[in-house]
């Protein structure tokens, strides 16, 4: 068994409304000098060995994320 | 007229689409979400609520349900297919729409009558419609902002295929006001305003949605 993290990120250009609205709670909070925030979704995954790169990137590219608007990152991690 | 209305968990709207149809004289024929077949359907209206409760994105994983997989057949044949809010996201899922539906611009959820123009009245939805008519039909989404690239856009609005443009103010951040589209095709439209709330004054705003239904019928029989 290997864990397998999906990063998924709004695309540089679609507005996020989320992450603007944590960026400007964050002066009100007393923490300066954040300029700016995205947020995204973060998918831990416990793969099997038998299931290859392709498949992860499939899995990516087909369901977690929406190619329209995310962009996305695979990547195999220690356990 | 024989019109198929799908239900997933999480649908909210079956009821009131199946009674837009019977309102136009259709027969509403329910859909299951796990159905392999549409029943002999001479079309199908993707309603709105919260299939499989929005989760991982709104309409991801109802894209891929059994019932979906036969709409998509059927709507590449040409048949005419109606997605309604959480319908819309779904069929920009399956990608039988371009572009995707996002958190609306200012965060809130939107619940109010909303004034829309009809830019389009070619599609099997819309051809009771004179076009730039301005109707009122009830809007309530908090994901209605209507995102695609300038590529796309350029596409949409040199075909004629935005079919509705929102009036007034912007009230979700949808780009170039789009509150409804359609493919190149033209059978397959999706809109996030709720025209199956607004088919009788007694229930709705107007019953200026009810023309959507009767545009449906139309198609249906010039066909038949």
């Amino acid at each position: 068994m290997a864990r397998v993290v999906v990063d998924v990120m709004p695309k540089p250009e679609i507005l996020d409304p989320q992450g603007q609205a944590v960026a400007n709670a964050l002066p009100r909070l007393g923490f300066d000098g954040i300029t700016a925030v995205r947020q995204g979704k973060h998918f831990e995954l416990e793969v099997a060995d038998d299931v290859d790169d392709a498949t992860l990137a499939k899995i990516a590219e087909t369901f977690l994320a929406n190619p329209v608007i995310e962009d996305w990152t695979v990547r195999r991690v220690e356990a | 007229m024989r019109v198929g209305v799908i239900t997933f968990p999480g649908t909210l709207d079956d009821v009131d689409a199946q009674r837009a149809v019977r309102y136009a004289d259709g027969e509403a024929v329910p859909l299951w979400h796990g159905d392999h077949d549409l029943k002999g359907v001479d079309a199908v209206i993707v309603p709105g609520g919260f299939s499989y409760g929005d989760y991982l994105r709104c309409g991801a994983i109802a894209r891929f349900a059994p019932v979906m997989q036969e709409v998509i057949e059927a709507a590449h044949k040409g048949m005419p297919v109606l997605g309604i809010c959480n319908g819309f996201q779904i069929l920009a899922e399956a990608h039988l729409l371009p572009g995707a539906l996002v958190r609306n611009h200012k965060l809130h959820f939107v619940c109010r009558d909303q004034w829309l123009a009809v830019e389009n009245n070619t599609t099997p939805w819309t051809t009771r419609y004179d076009k730039g008519a301005e109707i009122l039909v009830p809007l309530k989404s908090g994901e209605g902002g209507y995102q695609a690239d300038q590529k796309t856009l350029d596409e949409l609005e040199g075909e004629n295929r935005v079919v509705f443009r929102y009036v007034g103010e912007n009230p979700n951040g949808s780009r170039n006001n789009i509150a409804g589209i359609t493919n190149a095709r033209g059978n397959v439209v999706g809109l996030m305003p709720h025209p199956e709330h607004a088919i009788d004054a007694l229930t709705g705003p107007t019953d200026d949605g009810l023309g959507m239904f009767l545009s449906l019928l139309d198609a249906v029989q010039v066909k038949a």
